[in-house]
């Protein structure tokens, strides 16, 4: 047999044996993205379709998390960065070719528009509400004008970021487990179904809950079939993608990926809403903590298997 | 103008000198490298072979690392050397991820920090310090553009080779075979 023994003689910080230049901080951004996104998505989407009232939670008062979580979200990429007094430059420069910058430029978007939608229902959901000043009451009676508008720029922005935070990964053609153009709209999947999980979980109205039960089960189906499917790609490509999947078939990441990603975020969930759909009594709170921690271990264990994939030369 | 460098793989001994050189030429911090010497030895006892090469960053004309960096402080410069500009760099680690060679690092001050051909040196008619000092002579520096340059005149005679071509990125040190 011939053999092929490599010896390096580098030992860079965060890069050797191993890169691990990302740790908690750029999972959890992408995941607080994508669960924003998919929040604000439901919230235009039925908006738009007249729900306003019937779908209150969804529409009014879930989205007034999302300013919190995008907030949250750019604090991990801020301590992510390890130039931080030189932070602003991320806003002097748009570059479309790099996902990191129209990613940033995307919050930069939908972090205002989270707070102008939830302060045009604030009064909705608060009724003894007071704005103090007029100018600030004149401006959201504004923006109540031009809801409708308003809608459509968030339903496209959050698909541009839930999107961005797979495509973030998926640039990168040097890491081979990223380097897959599923990742995009698998994490986007992964977002909404989070956003789902995260309605059905907060609202009153069992009529809503069924709603969001039932997306979530679509879409679990769908990330299941995106799931196969970015296997089935890597088993069929070259030789540094079949060893990226074996990371997840046999490898390292197998058991943390198939239990806490595909079973306990997808499948429990699933079967869970189903025997609920036929009739039975489950909390929602179950399936949901489910789903949506199954979709923050995705996030994390794709940053770190991906940043265990490599060439070999 | 495109600069390229040329190491010689039947030339190298391994003796790390280059790496020396560069951390004292460009201040590299300690523990740190920019470039570094890699041993690989092929087949079974006793048939083996042993390859030894000195690899820095390959200032490669399809950077990846470039067309990721969100600030532009990862940029090309005279003659498609790929520098970072350490007051742009936020240090984001989207570059660090995106070198399929593992050329860049996350320095102690916070920007990211690689090979730069010591374009200081170049500027002044000089070879890079790893070049200067390597006792086998076994690296070759120069503009590919010119054709009496000493890499362009090495590549011309010799059989070479580039590290992963399959990722794309046109690598520019080229490995003589
Ligand atoms: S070797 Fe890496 S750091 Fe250097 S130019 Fe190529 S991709 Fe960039
Ligand atoms: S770490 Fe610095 S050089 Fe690298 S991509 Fe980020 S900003 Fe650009």
């Amino acid at each position: 047999m011939k053999e092929e023994l490599i010896i390096s003689g580098r030992m860079n910080y965060k890069v050797d044996p191993s890169l691990h230049i990302w740790g908690w901080e750029i999972p959890l951004y992408l995941f607080l993205g994508g669960l924003a996104a998919g929040v604000l998505f439901f919230a235009g989407l039925y908006y738009l379709r007249g729900k306003e009232n019937e779908y209150q939670s969804a529409v009014k008062w879930v989205p007034m998390i999302t300013p919190f979580l995008l907030a949250i979200g750019l604090g991990a990429l801020f301590l992510d960065l390890h130039h931080k007094p030189y932070f602003w430059r991320l806003y002097t420069t748009i570059k479309l070719q790099s996902p990191m910058s129209w990613g940033a430029w995307t919050l930069m978007v939908i972090t205002p528009l989270s707070i102008i939608w939830s302060a045009t229902y604030i009064k909705d959901v608060f009724p003894k509400w007071d704005w103090k000043y007029k100018w600030v009451d004149d401006l959201v009676a504004y923006f109540i004008e031009y809801r409708t508008q308003l809608a459509w720029i968030m339903i496209i922005f959050s698909v541009i970021l839930g999107i961005y935070t797979g495509i973030l990964l998926s640039a990168f053609n040097a890491r081979p487990l990223w380097n897959t153009s599923i990742l995009g709209p698998l994490f986007l999947t992964s977002g909404l179904s989070a956003g789902a999980a995260l309605i059905m979980m907060l609202s009153k109205n069992p009529l809503e809950r069924i709603r969001f039960s039932q997306i979530d089960l679509m879409l679990i189906a769908v990330e299941l079939t995106m799931v196969i499917h970015m296997f089935m790609g890597f088993r069929a490509s070259t030789e540094v993608q079949i060893e990226a999947a074996a990371l997840f078939l046999g490898g390292p990441y197998t058991l943390s990926f198939w239990i806490f990603v595909v079973f306990i975020g997808m499948l429990l969930p699933a079967f869970l809403e189903i025997w609920e759909l036929k009739g039975n009594h489950i909390p929602a709170y179950i399936p949901a903590v489910m789903i949506i921690s199954g979709s923050l271990m995705l996030r994390f264990i794709i940053v770190h298997a991906g940043q265990a994939s490599r060439y070999l030369y | 103008m495109r600069y390229a460098m040329a190491v010689d793989t039947k030339k190298c001994v391994g003796c790390s000198d280059c790496v020396v050189a560069c951390q004292t030429e460009n201040n590299v911090p300690i523990g740190y490298c920019r470039d570094w010497v890699v041993e690989i030895t092929h087949g079974t006892y006793p048939q083996l072979e042993l390859e030894i090469r000195s690899e820095r960053c390959n200032h490669c004309d399809n950077s990846p690392c470039v067309r990721c960096c969100p600030t532009g402080a990862s940029h090309y410069s005279d003659g498609g050397i790929v520098l970072v500009t350490e007051d742009k760099c936020i240090g984001c680690g989207a570059c660090i991820s995106s070198c399929p060679y593992d050329a860049r690092y996350p320095h102690p001050d916070g920007h990211v920090d690689k090979c730069t051909f010591c374009i200081h040196r170049v500027q002044k008619g000089q070879k890079p310090a790893c070049v200067e000092v390597c006792p086998t002579k076994c690296m070759y520096f120069g503009d590919l553009d010119d054709p009496n340059s000493d890499v362009s005149k090495v590549l011309k005679k010799r059989k070479f080779k580039t590290l992963i071509p399959e990722a794309g990125t046109k690598p520019q040190l080229y490995f003589l075979i």
